[in-house]
């Protein structure tokens, strides 16, 4: 086709190729709105919480027992309970998740037993927390004859939080990379001096990223420690891990399957509290992996 | 002529080069001993799933579980255990959730990977898999609360709308999988060369057909694998649909029925407290039997999946 001065070329598309570009570039926008259809219902949740539980909201409400009238309810026992389990949590699930993690990454043979391992956590990451709850019921609880305690609601969330605590420390471990470990066993370090002088510093803000992340899904899980037993009446301060207890999302539970809207309120103000633990730690996690991360 | 080790093999060779230190093989054997316990914890599930689920068995016979359409538990003396209306009930809140939570997390996953700007990618991904972190117990109230209350019976009418639907728990558990598909879908369609999509650009391709007829096809198995996954949490999350979708076991597939899940019937009686060899208490296990097996069937076949997938493009 010969191009003359007269007639001004356009790369301007028409017919059908307009058509198709139109039709992509409303794409953007119909997508982008989807998208945002997700972050909206987080951000108008949030909205609903503050609205109906800023007016329960107050030191009484932190510091007042459970109780069958909604303004006298507060989270006192709860608050106490989720403490004492979180706590027995960490120490059973966190230690042995990072050994098991160092043992695969750094020590395991490739051999059927390691393979066995590696599969078997991939498995029992997917397993529903009320599995975790039935067994905790059968063998803690029943078998242990721990009843429904402190201790029995620790070991039944720690096996919970071990298979995803133990996939987040080895990811973290593979980043550090070999040159590390080759230059301290190079320079006569032995293995196990490489791994704690080296790999585990190195990979300590990935596992601690991933670490946090877990102790919050246990902070919130509900389901497993309902089937130990532990939706119960708790009116006083925990002092053992062999007492009864209740944790925070049980107690939100409790206020919200009561009839009618009394204790929607007392819900509302718990989840307020559940969230900024939650989300407070979320952050934590995400700033730790943005500040420190080294690989 | 010195032979030269790299990468993999140095690491292999200084690490058999032993330097013993007292002690060491005992904390290895530690070690070992702590990645045992994640052995011990599948043995313990599957004997006390297995050993409880045969004990039920010996009141309740093979075919009336298997192939009984009435589950009428802790209701004596005139109990029936026909697992299907609790299965039914597991089919019906994944079959509603996944009508939402499909499309909404393929388009957030095509959005991310395709039309975000890399800045806009790293506010909105944080944001969008900050719904995964919610404690479930919270969208169980939002469920029953509002949604079921102020927005379902509002707009399709309070005589339509029992108090326990499906529907309620199936629009919160859409918002609890999102993050999960968008996720794992989004990370599918980042693996696909890159390539693929200038080829198509090159042909002059729209970038909405880059996005539907290359990159989503070409991630099609990580697509279904996390819609696998997505569907594994629905079925085994509990408070959701024991809080909002009711406890009547309903053989049916309707958003507006009150039904009960396989979970929501397991935490009925979890919480009720039953007594150990009774009827309940082993029928317990044999409806989370069933559900582990639903779930591990699930997330082998999403295992399986992306394992091939990875194996395509690396």
């Amino acid at each position: 086709m010969a191009l003359t001065a007269s007639e001004p070329v356009s790369l301007k598309a028409t017919g059908a190729v307009a058509r198709r570009q139109a039709v992509s570039r409303a794409s953007r926008w119909v997508l982008l709105v989807a998208t945002l259809l997700g972050v909206s219902v987080l951000v108008f949740l949030a909205y609903d919480t503050v609205r109906n539980g800023w007016n329960v909201l107050s030191w009484d409400f932190l510091t007042s027992y459970p109780s069958r009238r909604a303004a006298f309810a507060g989270l006192r026992s709860s608050v106490l309970g989720t403490a004492w389990v979180m706590v027995f949590t960490i120490v059973i699930a966190i230690p042995m998740a990072v050994a098991t993690a160092v043992y695969i990454e750094e020590f395991a043979p490739k051999n059927w037993f390691t393979r066995l391992v590696r599969l078997n956590i991939a498995n029992l990451a997917g397993v529903p927390s009320i599995i975790y709850g039935i067994v905790g019921l059968a063998v803690f609880v029943r078998m242990l004859g721990l009843g429904p305690s402190i201790l029995a609601g620790a070991l039944t969330l720690a096996l919970m939080i071990l298979p995803m605590t133990v996939i987040a420390s080895s990811e973290a471990i593979r980043q550090v990379p070999p040159s590390i470990r080759d230059g301290s066993l190079a320079l006569g370090a032995t293995q196990w001096q490489t791994v704690w002088f080296h790999v585990l510093p190195g990979a300590m803000p990935g596992i601690m990223t991933g670490t946090i992340l877990s102790i919050a899904r246990a902070a919130g899980e509900t389901a497993a420690l309902i089937m130990i037993g532990a939706f119960a009446f708790i009116a006083f301060d925990n002092t053992s891990p062999f007492d009864d207890f209740t944790t925070v999302p049980i107690q939100i539970y409790n206020w919200t399957i009561r009839p009618g809207d009394a204790f929607r309120g007392n819900a509302s103000a718990g989840i307020m509290v559940l969230m900024v633990a939650i989300v407070g730690m979320n952050l934590i996690a995400v700033l730790i992996r943005e500040r420190f991360r080294r690989y | 002529m010195a032979e030269t080790l790299e990468g993999q093999q140095l690491s292999e060779a200084l690490r058999k080069r032993r330097f013993r230190h007292p002690g060491e093989q005992l904390i290895v054997g530690l070690l070992v001993a702590c990645a045992t316990v994640s052995l011990l914890t599948t043995a313990a599930i599957v004997v006390a799933l297995f050993g409880e689920t045969v004990a039920f068995f010996r009141d309740v016979s093979l075919f009336e579980f298997f192939f009984g359409t009435k589950w009428q538990a802790l209701i004596p003396p005139n109990e029936q255990f026909g697992i299907w209306p609790l299965v039914a009930g597991t089919a019906n809140v994944v079959l509603w959730s996944m009508i939402f939570a499909l499309p909404l997390g393929l388009a957030a996953a095509i959005y991310l990977s395709e039309y975000a700007h890399p800045r806009t990618r790293k506010i909105l991904k944080p944001i969008l898999e900050a719904l995964a972190g919610v404690p479930t117990v919270v969208y169980a109230f939002f469920a029953l609360t509002f949604v079921t209350e102020d927005v379902l019976r509002p707009v399709l009418g309070d005589d339509r709308v029992p108090f326990f639907n499906s529907l309620s728990a199936s629009l919160m558990l859409a918002v609890m999988i999102l993050p999960t598909i968008a996720s794992v879908s989004e990370d599918a369609m980042a693996n696909v060369p890159r390539e693929l999509r200038e080829g198509a650009y090159g042909l002059g391709a729209t970038r909405l057909e880059v996005a539907f007829r290359v990159v989503v096809p070409a991630a099609l198995s990580g697509i279904i694998a996390a819609v696998l996954l997505g569907i594994s949490r629905v079925v085994g999350e509990t408070m959701i649909v024991a809080v909002a979708a009711g406890s009547t076991p309903n053989l049916t597939l309707d958003p507006l029925a009150t039904i009960q899940t396989m979970t929501g019937y397991m935490l009925q009686v979890g919480l009720g407290d039953a007594a150990r060899g009774t009827i309940n208490y082993t029928s317990l296990f044999a409806v989370g039997s069933t559900l582990f097996v639903f779930t591990f069937m699930l997330n082998v076949a999403a295992q399986l999946i992306v394992g091939r997938f990875r194996e395509a493009y690396e």
